[in-house]
């Protein structure tokens, strides 16, 4: 593949399926995600199976409050709108603008970290309670765990990708990156929607 | 071909198969030779199930066989093409319709016999009797009784005797196959099946889920005796006295050995709940020594010397008690004066 | 490049060449003989386990030596030899039987390879390393929670590691049969191989996942003290069960129904007919790989889940029994009308149906939930499992490579040889096995290390064994075929059967870029259409022009060996912390790889239009 077909005058309608590397790219990709959801169904499964299963140690009512877990939704939400954006001027090919709205996306996901590492730091130091507490404490820590995961790595991922393309701007070669990027970006998000229900307000309730 | 001979060659060998296998099984052992509720309904429904799967099987090598004589390649043919067919409606609908047809003749039994065999509606009026699955041995807990007996499950003939099953330790599976058929036991919950046996007898038990080293040496009996010799039996086991006199001196002082090594803090002799290893007040009627191995006294002297060799990875090994072999002599003395009742597994075999 | 010219390069060469592959035909050959060993290893494990069964209360091998040999008899053959074996033959053929020059993604079909060869090696340190994993390959908990050692670590890294390489070779395969068909490949044309790859790719996305989280439950309670399987903290064994069988029951589909598809391909092949009812046998495969994932608790019939439970999981069981069914008259009738030859490839087709529908039906007998608790652990339930995989998957796997091994290697095996091979392990075979059915029922549960004298199990079990070295030497007689085949053997054309679909309009062994030209299909059977209208090959759908073809790389190689000494330090970290590093090293290895393959630009090469013509003339 020359170096004109990958950088055209003009972006194609969907510059991250314009190839057929990109094409592959993006089913493929969904085809993980599909992989994914069986991943944390797994991983709720087992949590709505043991979320009961305290073993005298504290339980999901005592543990959590939802004031902290709202501002993380919140964060969580708009860095996946602020995706969107930045998946917009994509198309349009303005690289600059995609840049600075992947850069705010990275900004929010860090501030969720941020958060998610306090809470966790509350509950073993404060609240005493661990991986080793009981079953719940198991269940609990590996499904958000698993989820502040994968937030880590696509922070890591999207940086990833800023940097490298920093200098050279989009082609048709990284514009599917980008995009995947961006679709795993809202995975995330909506994995966090389901333990932000299932765990939480469930918990609470 | 020679191929072909070699088909009916191995054709063959199945017929000669078959008329070795046409006995059953062991008496007592084998699902083949059901003696109670569970095992019966339990052959009813393979029978159907096999019968319909025979037909099926039959139907299936009669059309392999008309098409692998008729369809060869044949010689001074060799370039013939044959019609492409690309299929056929009404074929394809056949055998779409009668197998279901055929899985609906399987499934209806299935589901009434399921259920039937997780009937627990007569458990409040029955004979409960807590099981207890530990690594490898058995431990029965006769539920308002006060009777603890291990490795040998007594159980009176032609009543549903319900069994609430838990491990202490790993997963094990209760399967006494020519009573009926198993259930796992979990350390969480309690799994409950019921038991019934038409005929008095001894019957082989067996733990069917895989618990480690000595998984295949976790053998058990169930001791099915009259109504009224079961009876006797509870009668006898609610009056043992755990400290009596052995009469013999040597048994006397092997009883001293037993308490002096702290035996007695794992096997149990009498109604106490305690149970670390087997519960040893009727051993003396036991049929075998640890499930597997004949109950002589020259086993159990070797037992209780080493134990690793005759069930490897059982708890035993790493207790800490020191006899010599003259001591675990009398040890074994005492143990098999342990005969609290007349009813023993004699009673189940002789009585008809 | 033609195998003359990379032969003379010289060893080293040779083995970097293997290391650093994307090409899709290579991936097969390791797939292929990595597949093959672990089939061996597996095939003398069983052989000790048989020769400690010959006779009762026998003592050839230690009962905890035994519970090793049975987990990783079953662990081996399952995820290092079925699996890999199964994606030796899709890698060989996949991409030929839809007209694609590659697969989707070459790099990660490589890093599924090396992640699978990696994850079997940790899994088989164990036997050097103070012990295998001896909690069955199902690793029921709490057994494989407290199994002490490091065996059972070894499995769960080991499956974790080829796990996640099946899967990355389960999307890669999915992409490829839907993204990279040639012009007139329509869905309802692909071969049926083709379709059961398209299926199994499926299943193995959504069955695989659930194996994972189960592993990495396993892993946390063994090695950092969560509790999900312990009960005094509350856990609970049997969402093991669950998540094991929600991946372990598709995974049965996933070995069996590219077996289905070597069938189907061969059966129409050596009867010279269409296959009979495409559609619906295609509708069949489908259907299975969706009821597939509707059944898993019909494994834990004993485990108490009420009456209802079981009820329904039986019902649905036995539904699976229709499209299977189906398939078996579909191939009966594939075979009706037409002109067959019986060669060793066709020989192994038709001592599949027979073995198959005595696998299949009883397993319709096993789902009659109340009769199987009388099966259930026993050796009926062995019996049954082994005439599915056996004489489903293994019998598939001789005949995919009877078939296709001079699309893969340019040499046709050795006929007699071949013959030799399928009358002692088809013999073998049914001795080991069909007598086990009574065994079971006769009231001898599997994983028995021993069985006791005076039940009546001596015969079965001595005949047993008796079947099982029968089968080695099937075993040994295949491997003996194939290396006399490579020395001994003439160079054959590119289409030695009369085939019927693309992958025989291609030389052998195919070149690198497989198809010059892409092909324009026309039907089902494409080839079958051109001779039929008189034509030797296929139409071209394009001009000559230059080949885009993808750069070998030797990331995968690394990135999967990061995770191996990732996996040491997860394994040993529990012995001493400092063995964290290991696992810093190793995530590191591997991480820095994915980095350097997110931003290092690998555009691939191109094969230019004059070479190709060049290559043309010499041919």
């Amino acid at each position: 593949m020359s170096d004109q077909t990958l950088n055209p005058e003009t972006m194609p309608e969907q510059p991250e399926r314009a190839t057929l590397e990109g094409k592959n790219k993006f089913l493929g990709f969904w085809f993980f995600l599909g992989g994914e959801t069986v991943l944390f169904a797994s991983l709720f499964g087992t949590y709505l199976a043991l979320r009961n299963s305290t073993n005298d140690g504290p339980g999901a009512e005592e543990l959590f409050g939802l004031e902290l877990v709202f501002v993380m939704t919140m964060l969580l939400l708009t860095s996946s709108l602020t995706s969107v954006y930045a998946m917009y001027h994509m198309k349009n090919n303005s690289f600059g603008k995609m840049q600075l709205w992947l850069g705010i996306t990275v900004l929010l996901g860090l501030g969720f970290l941020g958060c998610e590492l306090y809470e966790f730091y509350h509950y073993i130091h404060g609240e005493g309670f661990t991986l080793r507490s009981s079953a719940f404490g198991s269940a609990f820590y590996t499904l958000v765990g698993f989820h502040g995961g994968h937030v880590t790595f696509g922070l890591l991922w999207i940086i990833a990708l800023m940097v490298r393309n920093a200098k050279r701007g989009l082609n048709l070669y990284n514009a599917p990156k980008f995009y995947i990027a961006s679709l795993y970006w809202h995975f995330i998000d909506v994995v966090w929607v389901f333990i932000f229900t299932v765990v939480y307000l469930m918990g609470v309730i | 071909m020679k191929g072909w001979m070699g088909k009916f060659r191995a054709l063959g060998i199945f017929g000669f198969l078959m008329l070795v296998l046409s006995g059953c099984g062991k008496e007592n052992l084998s699902a083949l030779t059901p003696k109670g509720y569970g095992s019966k309904a339990a052959l009813n429904l393979i029978n159907i199930s096999l019968g319909v799967m025979i037909f099926v099987f039959i139907v299936v090598m009669v059309i392999y066989a008309i098409v692998i004589v008729r369809f060869r390649k044949k010689k001074g043919r060799e370039d013939y093409i044959p019609p492409q067919t690309e299929g056929n409606k009404a074929l394809e609908v056949i055998w779409t319709v009668i197998p279901i047809i055929l899985l609906v003749i399987i499934a209806i039994p299935t589901v009434a016999i399921t259920f039937d065999l997780a009937d627990e509606s007569a458990a409040d009026e029955s004979l409960n009797v807590n099981v207890t699955g530990n690594q490898f041995w058995w431990h029965f807990n006769y539920e308002g009784e006060e009777i603890q007996t291990s490795q040998d499950l007594y159980i009176p003939t032609g009543e549903k005797v319900y069994l609430n099953m838990k491990t202490s330790d790993v997963l094990h599976s209760f399967w006494v196959p020519a009573l009926s058929g198993k259930m796992d036991l979990h350390p969480e919950n309690e799994n409950t099946m019921y038991i019934q046996a038409d005929e008095e007898g001894v019957y082989d038990g067996k733990c069917a889920e895989f618990c480690g080293t000595s998984h295949s040496l976790m053998d058990f009996k169930v001791i099915a005796v009259s109504p009224e010799e079961f009876d006797q039996w509870v009668e006898d086991m609610q009056n043992v006295d755990p400290e009596a006199q052995p009469e013999t001196a040597d048994a006397q002082e092997g009883q001293q050995l037993f308490q002096d090594n702290s035996c007695i803090g794992c096997h149990a002799i009498g109604a106490s709940p305690a149970a670390t290893g087997p519960n040893l007040t009727n051993f003396g009627d036991r049929t075998t020594l640890a499930g597997v191995k004949e109950h002589t006294k020259d086993n159990i002297v070797d037992w209780i010397m080493d134990p690793e060799s005759m069930k490897p990875g059982n708890k035993m090994a790493d207790a800490n008690y020191d006899v010599s072999r003259e001591e675990a002599e009398k040890i074994a003395d005492y143990l098999l004066q342990l005969q609290p009742s007349d009813i023993t597994p004699e009673s189940a075999e002789t009585n008809e | 490049m033609s195998t003359a010219v990379a032969q003379k390069k010289g060893f080293g060469a040779f083995i970097w060449d293997y290391l650093t592959t994307v090409d899709h035909k290579k991936i097969a050959h390791l797939y292929l003989v990595a597949g093959g060993l672990f089939f061996l290893v597996g095939g003398l494990e069983a052989l000790l386990i048989r020769i400690q069964l010959i006779k009762p209360d026998n003592d050839f091998v230690s009962a905890g030596f035994y519970n090793e040999l049975l987990t990783m008899h079953g662990t081996t053959m399952i995820f290092l030899a079925a699996m890999p074996l199964i994606f030796a033959i899709m890698n060989a053929v996949v991409p030929l039987q839809i007209g694609a020059r590659d697969v989707a993604f070459p790099f990660l079909n490589s890093l599924g390879f090396w992640l699978f060869l990696f994850g079997g090696l940790i899994l088989n340190c164990g036997w050097f390393l103070g012990g295998a994993p001896d909690a069955g390959w199902t690793a029921y908990a709490p057994l494989s929670t407290v199994s002490p050692g490091h065996g059972v670590d070894f499995y769960v890294l080991g499956l974790q590691i080829s796990g996640a390489g099946t899967l990355i070779g389960g999307i890669n395969f999915l992409v490829t049969i839907i993204n990279m068909r040639a012009p007139g490949m329509t869905y309802m044309r692909m071969p049926l191989f083709t379709w059961t790859a398209l299926v199994t790719s499926t299943l193995i996305l959504f069955a695989f996942p659930a194996l994972t989280v189960g592993l990495f439950l396993l892993m946390f309670d063994r090695l950092f003290g969560s509790g999900f399987f312990n009960a005094s903290m509350g856990g609970n064994s049997v969402i093991w069960e669950h998540l094991f069988w929600i991946f372990g029951h598709p995974e049965v589909y996933i070995l069996i129904l590219p077996a289905f598809g070597v069938f189907s391909d061969v059966l129409s092949t050596f009867s010279k007919k269409r296959l009979f009812g495409y559609t619906a046998m295609v509708f069949a495969t489908t259907l299975i790989g969706f009821l597939g994932f509707m059944v898993w608790a019909h494994h834990m019939f004993a485990t108490g889940l009420g009456p209802a439970a079981n009820s329904i999981f039986a019902i649905a069981t036995m539904a699976i029994a229709v499209p299977t069914g189906i398939k078996i008259f579909n191939w009966l009738f594939t075979l009706w009308g037409g002109t067959i030859t019986i060669n060793s490839a066709m020989l192994w087709a038709l001592g599949f149906i027979p073995s198959f529908t005595i696998g299949g039906t009883t397993g319709v007998m096993l789902a009659a939930a109340a009769a199987d608790y009388q099966y259930h652990d026993t050796y009926f339930v062995v019996a049954h499992f082994h005439y599915v995989i056996v004489g489903g998957v293994v019998f598939g796997l001789f005949a995919a490579m009877h078939y296709w091994w001079p699309k893969m290697f340019g040499k046709v095996l050795n006929e007699t040889l071949g013959q030799i091979t399928f009358w002692t392990f088809f013999t073998g075979f049914h001795l080991t096995f069909f007598i086990q059915h009574f065994l079971g029922l006769m009231g001898m549960p599997r994983r028995y290390w021993t069985f006791l004298p005076g039940q009546h199990l001596e015969t079965g079990n001595l005949v047993s064994s008796i079947g099982a070295f029968l089968m080695a030497i099937g075993a040994i007689v295949f491997v003996i075929n194939v290396i006399y085949t490579s020395v001994k053997a003439p160079k054959v054309s590119g289409d030695p059967w009369d085939g019927r679909t693309l992958e025989w309009s291609i030389p052998s062994p195919p070149p690198h870029y497989n198809f010059k030209q892409t092909p324009l299909v026309r039907g089902l059977d494409p080839l079958w259409i051109e001779k039929m209208e008189g034509r030797k090959g296929i139409t071209p759908a394009e001009p000559l022009d230059d080949i885009h073809m993808p750069n070998p790389s030797i990331l995968p190689f690394i990135m999967s060996l990061g995770l191996f000494i990732a996996g040491f330090g997860f394994i040993y970290q529990v012995d001493n912390l400092s063995y964290l590093w290991l696992v810093i090293l190793g995530m590191g290895i591997t991480l820095g790889c994915m980095l350097t393959r997110s931003v290092k630009d690998d555009l691939g090469h191109h094969i230019h239009k004059e070479d190709l013509e060049k290559e043309g003339a010499e041919q």
